[in-house]
C-alpha cells in the first residue's frame, strides 16, 4: 500500500505536469491564433480576395458605320453559336452524336471538339459550331431534352451589309496579330477583333470603345460563382461617313467589269461622296476566315482587289496635268493664253521626234483649244519655255507629289519630279526632253485618284486649298465634334489664270471639238466640265510605230493604256468634281468621261447642288437613320 | 480503509448511471454539435453529405460510450492485452488487404463501413501499457529491462503505422507512449536519452521516408516557396483563418473554404474553416471547450484510486487533447502537414467512434473509480 501511495503520488505530480505543458501548448496555439487573425488578419485578408476575386474584361460593342444619309455600312450582327459544357452532359461522345443528327458535325471539327474538350476545364464551353442560322438555332432549341450540356450562345460578329462596294474604305476586322499587342489587356482577349484597314484601322480607337471590367468571384478552380460589380466601359462611337452609299454602289456599278477607281467630291466642304475602286472584295469573308487559296487568290490577282486605287493607286495624269502646265505658263508670264504654237503631228528636240496624239497634227493653236483638244505638241512647247520647276511648283501647289492625309491607312504621295529629285533618287541629271514628257504629264509623274480629283476640285472651287475626308464628323476616341465650316486658305494663283483654265475645261465636254463632247450633259444646270486623260503604261516604240502598233487595242491588256477623265458640275456654279481612272481601258474620252458623266448625273440626281446648302447638314447619326 | 468503503465486487447498473459525468457528455455532444455545424457550412448549407452521417455516427458512437462506460473497468483490465493484440493484427492487415486512399494505406474495407485499424490503435495501446504499468511498482519501473515490453508495445504499432505510411499517427502513438510513460514515473533523463538518441537518428530515418512526406516537411519550413504546388494547403489554410479575423466571415459565409481554396475542408482543415466564419472568437471557444474535457480528464484521472484507472483516463485525455493540438498546429502552420483528423468534428466515422469508446473508457474509470484494483490484482484472481 505503501508502494502504492509513492506511485500515486508521483503520478498526481506528473499528471500535474503534464497539465502545465499542455497548457503551454494551448498557449502557443491561442498566440499563433492571435498572430494570424488579429495582427496579420488585413494581409490575409486581402489574399483571401485577391484568390476569389477575378477581374474578367467586357468587350465593348464596336460602333456602327454609317454613309451621309445614316445607312448601315458596318454593323454588328448577332452570331449565334452552339456550345457545349463537357461537365453538364454525361456522355460527351452520346451528346455530340445527338447533335449530328440535328445540325451535322463533320469528323474534322469533331476530332477538334473533343480535343479542346481534353484540353479544358470541365466547366469551359467548347464551341460545336459557329454562325448558325435561325432554323438551325430553333431547331437546337426544340431538341434541348435531348442535348445536355449544349447551349446557344450570342456573340457579335461585324458585318457589312454592302458587301465590297465599300470594302475598300471601310476596311476590314480581324483578330488581333502578336505585334500588334500594346500591353492593352482587351487585345488579348480570344475573338477580339480590331481594325486592320480602312476606316476600320483609322477610326479603330473611337469605333473600338472601352472594355469594360466585371469582378467575379471565382472558386478555387477559376470556375465564376457570382459576379460582384460590373463597369460597363464604353461602347465604341458610332461613325458617320461623308460617302452616299447609293453614289457608292452606283459608281462600283458603272466600273463595271473594269478594274478602276472613281472619286467624287464636294469641291468646297471636301466631303468625298463616293470613292470606288474597283474590283472590290467581300470584307464579311474576312471574319469569317479565309482559306489561304481564297487568301492566294486575292493576293495574286493583277487587277489588285485588295487594293484600293483610289488612293494607292499611281498613275500618270496624262493630259489631266496639262491645267497645270497652262496655269504654271500663265502665272510666270513666260506665256499667255494667246500663245500660239503650230502643231503638225509632232516636235523635234535634238534628234528626239515627241508625237502628237493626233497623227495629222491640230495646226495652229492657242491655249484653250490646246486644252479642249489636248494638243500635244502645244504643251511640249510650253513646258519647254516654262521649264519643269515651275511646273512642278505649280502642280505640288495644287497637290501633285504629296499625300493628303486622307483619314485612310496607306494613301501613297504621287510623285512631282523635279531636276533635284531626279539628281537625288535615280543620280542622272534631267533632260529637257523629260520637261516635255512631263508637259503632258507622262514620264515621271503619278498621282492618285483622289489626288486628281482634289485638283480638279481646287481647280473650279475658285483656288481654294479643299482637303478632302471621309469622317463627317472630327472623331477622336470617346468624342466627336462636328467639322467647323470649312476655312480653306486660297493657293497662290491668279483668277484670271483659273478662268482661262475652267473656261477650257467647259469647252472639252461642251464644245464639238472637245475631246470629250460625246460624254456631255445636255441639262443645262448639271452640264459638266472636264478633261480627258490617257495615261501610257509603255511608250510606243519607234518599231512599233513602225510596224504598225499605235493603237491600245493592239496591246495585251496589261500594257494598254490608262484611261482618265477630271471632271466637275454643274460647269458654272461647281459643286462636286470627280476623277475616273480605268486601267488599261484605253483612251479618256471614250473609256473614262462617260463613266464620269454617269456619275456626275447621278450625283447632282441625288443631291442637287443648288437644293444643297453649301455645306451638307450636320444631322446626328440616330436622327438621320429615321 | 478508506479505500474499501465502496470496494464492492459488482456494482448496481442503476447506480453506475446516476455516477455517469453526464456534464462531460454534454460536453462532447456540445463539440459533436459544433462538428455538425461545421460539415453543414462545408457542404454548403447542406446535411448531405456529410452532417447527417456524422450525426448517426455520433449517436451510434454515444451509444457505444455509455455501454463501455457502464462496463465493469475490470473486465478492461482482464483484456487490455487481447485488445491490443486484436488491433495490433488489424494494423498488421492493413499491409495485405487495406484500401488506399490520399497515398496511404489506411482502411480495411468490412462492407459496409471502412475501418481505419491506427485509430482503433491509439485506444488499445493505452489499455496494454495503463495494464503493464499498473502491474509496476516505481523501483521495478527504475529498472531497464521493465522498459522493454512497453516499448515494444509502442514501437510495434507506431512501426506499421509509419509503413501505411502515416506520419501523423506514427508520432502521435510515441507521444502518447511516453506520456504515459512519463506518467507512470519513468526517470526524465531516460527521456533525454531517448530524445538526443533520436535527433542522431532523423537522419537515417529521412532516407526511408517517402518522397510526398519529405516534401510535406519540407515545405513546412518555407511553405511560401511553392504556393501552388505542396505549400498550397498551409498557405490557402493561413490566408483563411487569417481573413476570417476576430469575429470571422460568418456562418457559411467562409470565402476561402466555400470557394474551394481551402482543401480537405470537412475532415483535416475543419478548424480552418470554423475560424474563417467565426474568426478567433469562434476558434478561442472551441478550443476552451477542449480544454475543459481534458481537464475533466484530468481531474478523474486524479480522483481514481487505482493505478490502472488513473495511467487510462489521463492516457486517454492525452490522447484526445494531442490530436487536438497537432491538427489545429497543422492547420495554422505551426507544425508540417500530417494528416490528423480533429477530434469529434471532422468527418470521419472510425475516429469519431475511437474518440467517443475512450470517454467511454475514461467515464467508466470515473464510475469505477473507488474499486480497489490491487498491483497484484491478477495474481489475486488467480
Amino acid at each position: 500500500m505503501q508502494r502504492d501511495f509513492v506511485r500515486y503520488k508521483a503520478f498526481t505530480r506528473r499528471a500535474a505536469l503534464l497539465g502545465g505543458g499542455q497548457l503551454v501548448l494551448v498557449s502557443a496555439l491561442a498566440g499563433r491564433m492571435y498572430y494570424l487573425q488579429v495582427l496579420q488578419s488585413d494581409h490575409y485578408a486581402m489574399l483571401a480576395d485577391e484568390n476569389r476575386i477575378s477581374l474578367r474584361l467586357v468587350p465593348p460593342v464596336r460602333g456602327h458605320i454609317v454613309d451621309r444619309h445614316g445607312r448601315p455600312m458596318a454593323v454588328n450582327r448577332i452570331n449565334y453559336r452552339v456550345v457545349i459544357v463537357p461537365e453538364q452532359t454525361p456522355d460527351v461522345e452520346g451528346t455530340l452524336d445527338a447533335f449530328s443528327a440535328i445540325v451535322p458535325v463533320g469528323d474534322h471539327s469533331r476530332q477538334r471538339i473533343l480535343r479542346e474538350i481534353s484540353r479544358k476545364r470541365p466547366f469551359v464551353p467548347v464551341t460545336i459550331h459557329e454562325n448558325l442560322n435561325w432554323e438551325e438555332v430553333a431547331r437546337i432549341e426544340v431538341n434541348a431534352p435531348d442535348l445536355p450540356g449544349v447551349m446557344i450562345d450570342v456573340g457579335q460578329t461585324r458585318h457589312y451589309p454592302p458587301v465590297d462596294s465599300v470594302a475598300h474604305v471601310l476596311g476590314y476586322v480581324a483578330p488581333v496579330a502578336e505585334s500588334e499587342l500594346t500591353g492593352n489587356p482587351l487585345l488579348e482577349l480570344p475573338g477580339f477583333r480590331i481594325g486592320k484597314s480602312g476606316i476600320e484601322k483609322t477610326y479603330d480607337l473611337a469605333l473600338r470603345g472601352k472594355g469594360g471590367t466585371s469582378q467575379v468571384e471565382v472558386n478555387a478552380v477559376g470556375r465564376v460563382i457570382r459576379e460582384i460589380s460590373r463597369d460597363p466601359g464604353r461602347p465604341g462611337q458610332d461613325l458617320a461617313l461623308t460617302l452616299d452609299l447609293e453614289l457608292q454602289k452606283y459608281a462600283i456599278e458603272r466600273l463595271g467589269p473594269e478594274a478602276g477607281a472613281v472619286v467624287v467630291i464636294d469641291v468646297h466642304a471636301g466631303d468625298i461622296l463616293a470613292m470606288a475602286s474597283t474590283p472590290g472584295f467581300d470584307p464579311n469573308a474576312f471574319n469569317r476566315g479565309l482559306t489561304q487559296r481564297q487568301w492566294r487568290r486575292l493576293v495574286s490577282d493583277p487587277r489588285g482587289p485588295l487594293h484600293n486605287k483610289a488612293i494607292s493607286g499611281q498613275y500618270a495624269p496624262g493630259s489631266t496635268f496639262k491645267m497645270m502646265v497652262a496655269l504654271a505658263g500663265l502665272e510666270s508670264g513666260i506665256v499667255s493664253q494667246y500663245h500660239r504654237v503650230f502643231c503638225r503631228g509632232y516636235i523635234t528636240l535634238g534628234n528626239a521626234r515627241f508625237h502628237c496624239w493626233k497623227r495629222g497634227g491640230h495646226g495652229w493653236m492657242s491655249m484653250v483649244p490646246g486644252i479642249t483638244q489636248s494638243c500635244d505638241v502645244y504643251f511640249y512647247d510650253v513646258a519647254r519655255r516654262v521649264g519643269i520647276h515651275r511646273i512642278a511648283d505649280m502642280a505640288t501647289r495644287f497637290g501633285y507629289g504629296k499625300a493628303l492625309g486622307i483619314d485612310l491607312p496607306g494613301e501613297k504621295d504621287g510623285l512631282m519630279p523635279t531636276a533635284e529629285w531626279k539628281l537625288a533618287t535615280i543620280d542622272e541629271p534631267w533632260q529637257q526632253g523629260e520637261t516635255l514628257v512631263t508637259g503632258i504629264g507622262q514620264g515621271y509623274v503619278l498621282a492618285t485618284p483622289l489626288q486628281l480629283a482634289t485638283v480638279e476640285a481646287r481647280l473650279v472651287n475658285g483656288g481654294r486649298l479643299v482637303i478632302p475626308h471621309l469622317a463627317r464628323d472630327i472623331v477622336k476616341p470617346g468624342e466627336a465634334a462636328p467639322r467647323p465650316e470649312p476655312e480653306f486658305p486660297a493657293i497662290e494663283v491668279s483668277e484670271a489664270s483659273l478662268a482661262v483654265v475652267t473656261k477650257a475645261m467647259k469647252a472639252v465636254v461642251n464644245s464639238p471639238r472637245g475631246t470629250a463632247y460625246r460624254s456631255r450633259i445636255s441639262e443645262p444646270d448639271m452640264a459638266m466640265g472636264g478633261k480627258t486623260g490617257t495615261s501610257q503604261v509603255r511608250r510606243i516604240t519607234k518599231s512599233e510605230r513602225l510596224a504598225g502598233i499605235r493603237k491600245n487595242e493592239d496591246k495585251p491588256w496589261e500594257e494598254r493604256d490608262h484611261a482618265l477623265f477630271l471632271g466637275y458640275a454643274p460647269v458654272d456654279a461647281p459643286r462636286y468634281a470627280v476623277a475616273v481612272v480605268v486601267e488599261h481601258g484605253g483612251g479618256g474620252s471614250k473609256m473614262a468621261a462617260p463613266i464620269a458623266r454617269d456619275v456626275l448625273l447621278e450625283t447632282q440626281r441625288r443631291a442637287p447642288a443648288a437644293a444643297l446648302a453649301r455645306v451638307p447638314g450636320r444631322a446626328p447619326v440616330s436622327r438621320a437613320e429615321g | 480503509m478508506v479505500f474499501l468503503a465502496r470496494d464492492r465486487p459488482r456494482m448496481k447498473v442503476l447506480d453506475k448511471v446516476r455516477d455517469l459525468n453526464w456534464l462531460l457528455v454534454l460536453l462532447l455532444a456540445v463539440i459533436a454539435s459544433i462538428g455538425f455545424a461545421m460539415l453543414y457550412s462545408a457542404a454548403n448549407g447542406s446535411f448531405e453529405p456529410w452532417a447527417a452521417r456524422q450525426m448517426v455516427r455520433f449517436g451510434i458512437g454515444a451509444v457505444a460510450m455509455l455501454i463501455v462506460a457502464l462496463i465493469d473497468i475490470r473486465l478492461w483490465l482482464r483484456y487490455a492485452y487481447l485488445a491490443y493484440f486484436a488491433s495490433l493484427a488489424l494494423l498488421g492487415s492493413v499491409e495485405v488487404i487495406g484500401t488506399t486512399g490520399m497515398g496511404a494505406q489506411r482502411w480495411i474495407d468490412l462492407g459496409p463501413v471502412n475501418v481505419q485499424p491506427s485509430e482503433l490503435m491509439k485506444l488499445t495501446m493505452v489499455l496494454a501499457l495503463a495494464r503493464y504499468f499498473h502491474g509496476l511498482t516505481l523501483e521495478h519501473i527504475a529498472r531497464p529491462t521493465y522498459l522493454v515490453v512497453p516499448l515494444v508495445l509502442v514501437i510495434a504499432p507506431a512501426a506499421l503505422v509509419l509503413r501505411q505510411p502515416d506520419l501523423g499517427t506514427a508520432a502521435l502513438l510515441v507521444l502518447i507512449g511516453g506520456a504515459l510513460f512519463f506518467l507512470a514515473g519513468v526517470r526524465l533523463w531516460k527521456f533525454a536519452v531517448v530524445f538526443v538518441g533520436s535527433l542522431v537518428a532523423v537522419p537515417i530515418a529521412w532516407q526511408f521516408l517517402r518522397d510526398y512526406q519529405k516534401t510535406r516537411i519540407l515545405t513546412f519550413l518555407d511553405p511560401e516557396s511553392d504556393p501552388l504546388g505542396a505549400g498550397y494547403h498551409i498557405l490557402q489554410s493561413k490566408i483563411a483563418l487569417g481573413s476570417g479575423g476576430v469575429l470571422g466571415k460568418g456562418f457559411l459565409q467562409g470565402t476561402q473554404s466555400h470557394l474551394n481554396f481551402l482543401p480537405e475542408k470537412q475532415t483535416d482543415f475543419i478548424f480552418t474553416m470554423l475560424a474563417e466564419e467565426f474568426g478567433i472568437a469562434g476558434g478561442f471557444v472551441l478550443v476552451g471547450l477542449y480544454l475543459l474535457v481534458v481537464a475533466y480528464g484530468l481531474s478523474i484521472a486524479l480522483r481514481c484510486r487505482h493505478q490502472f484507472g488513473r495511467l487510462l483516463a489521463m492516457g486517454l485525455t492525452m490522447a484526445f487533447f494531442l490530436s487536438v493540438f497537432l491538427n489545429i498546429a497543422m492547420v495554422m502552420g505551426l507544425i508540417p502537414v500530417v494528416g490528423m483528423p480533429l477530434p469529434l468534428i471532422s468527418y470521419g466515422g472510425t475516429a469519431m467512434l475511437t474518440t467517443l469508446i475512450g470517454f467511454g473508457l475514461v467515464i467508466g474509470v470515473y464510475i469505477h473509480r473507488d474499486l480497489h484494483i490491487g498491483r497484484r490484482w491478477f495474481v489475486e484472481q488467480g
